[in-house]
């Protein structure tokens, strides 16, 4: 059952200290900004936070980081022209860095979300990043072992959501949306809006409301209107 | 659906490349109706020289095929975005999808060319992109490494030599790798190489050179070379 709150700070309320949460995003699109700067406010602190990189600017997860309440990253890609927050800590040793090619780190979501104990990949294979991992040869090829990542929280940016929870996202804003949607104990959303359910079309239902825990809209200034997506 | 054509037999041209000429030379060797994912940086100009009927569709691993050029003033959508973060358009046909699915069709051979940089690669296609080792350095990888296994066919595009005149075409890759065996060609100012994947006898093969004899070449790269 979706519980619609009143506000992000009312949806991020509860995570505790210590809990593992993937955060949506590529960069900025997509990212769940005003989740993200609730959680700054609840004070929670020694979280990991899977997200494809590891904050930009200061704002939305920049600003978490910055506020030190990240114990470690899992990411693919921290390092960028904007990441100084992150890039702080990390030299001050104040945050635990796992790097993971940013393919192994969908399906490892993926897989956690889907029931999977692990995944035999190519990617890696005879590098660093998968110095210690076993290894196995099928067919003539090498391939390494990945285990599912699986969180206590997923915070998600999709761009419209039905009453039940069914979302859909806006064009490259989707990428880590609907895989951690699924692999995480409770989802929260925030979306642009909420339509009454009946309204969206099943057809174009990314995620299927199964996924979804609690919403709430934040209204994006920028977005622009309509999309053909109901 | 296309697959990369071997051709042809040795070529000396007069001069080097510029990175324009290069990006040039590797559009042209994409054959039409291919799908093609162009790595950050000077991989990205490629698309400047792709024919508009060539009927190649560009893959962005954050989530898209069909993406269209760069995008300006009003065309800005900060949902919109290629794996350079930077701001692009889509074209008729264009599609979008997840994280898991954009790497799926990476991973499972889908694409027909991916096109990236290097700080080194080896005669048998060893990659190393990502990472120079340096300490305190911060490490990032993205999705080198899976496009660079993941394609049927892994291009090269970097300068032959780096600025202190080392070879960047080597025995054994001594930088951390991206991927084991899985460059096929290297696109550089003074030559074109095919690789091959399967070691062969450990050389390497020239297409062609530009602005140098195929001898001056065998004295700037430690790998016996041999003609096409």
């Amino acid at each position: 059952m979706v519980m619609i709150t009143q506000s992000a700070l009312d949806a991020v309320a509860d995570i505790p200290d210590g809990a593992t949460v993937l955060i949506g995003g590529f960069g900025p699109a997509g990212q769940p900004v005003e989740l993200i700067e609730a959680l700054v406010e609840t004070g929670t602190r020694d979280l990991t936070v899977v997200n494809n990189n590891a904050g930009n600017g200061d704002v939305g997860l920049a600003a978490l980081i910055g506020a030190g309440r990240v114990r470690k990253v899992i990411c693919s890609f921290p390092r960028q022209h904007d990441s100084h927050q992150f890039d702080e800590k990390y030299r001050a040793g104040e945050i635990e860095l796992e790097l993971v090619p940013q393919g192994n780190l969908a399906e490892r979501i993926r897989a956690a979300g889907a029931g999977i104990g692990g995944f035999f990949t190519p990617t890696g294979y005879g590098t660093p990043l998968a110095e210690g991992k076993e290894v196995r040869e099928i067919d003539g090829r090498h391939y390494v072992l990945e285990l599912p990542i699986r969180a206590d929280y997923a915070l998600v940016k999709a761009h419209r959501a039905d009453e039940v929870g069914n979302l859909t996202y806006r064009k490259t804003a989707r990428n880590f949306g609907p895989i951690m949607a699924t692999a995480a104990t409770t989802t929260i959303v925030q979306v642009h809006e909420v339509v009454p359910t009946g309204a969206m079309d099943p057809e174009v239902v990314v995620t299927p409301g199964i996924y979804v825990d609690r919403l709430v809209v934040v209204p994006t200034a920028t977005t622009p209107e309509p999309e053909e997506d109901q | 659906m296309s697959s990369v054509q071997t051709p042809s037999t040795f070529t000396e041209g007069p001069t080097r490349l510029g990175k324009a000429e290069l990006a040039a030379l590797v559009a042209a060797d994409i054959p039409d109706g291919a799908f093609v994912n162009l790595g950050i940086g000077q991989p990205t100009l490629v698309s400047n020289y792709l024919a508009p009927d060539s009927g190649v569709t560009l893959h962005t691993e954050n989530g898209m095929l069909g993406m269209g050029p760069e995008a300006h003033g009003d065309d800005v959508d900060p949902d919109l975005i290629n794996a350079g973060k930077i701001p692009v358009t889509e074209l008729p046909g264009a599609s979008y999808f997840h994280h898991a699915d954009s790497f799926a069709m990476m991973r499972g051979g889908h694409l027909d060319i991916c096109v990236l940089g290097a700080y080194q690669v080896s005669a048998r296609g060893d990659l190393a992109n990502w990472h120079t080792g340096e300490p305190g350095a911060i490490p990032a990888v993205g999705g080198a490494m899976d496009l660079a296994i993941g394609a049927k066919d892994t291009f090269v595009m970097m300068t032959l030599t780096t600025r202190d005149g080392q070879s960047k075409l080597v025995e054994a890759c001594t930088y951390p790798l991206t991927g084991v065996g899985c460059v096929s060609r290297i696109y550089t100012d003074v030559a074109v190489f095919l690789i091959d994947r399967e070691g062969g006898d450990g050389s390497v093969v020239v297409r062609e050179t530009h602005g140098v004899s195929f001898e001056e070449l065998e004295a700037l790269v430690p790998v016996p070379l041999r003609r096409a």
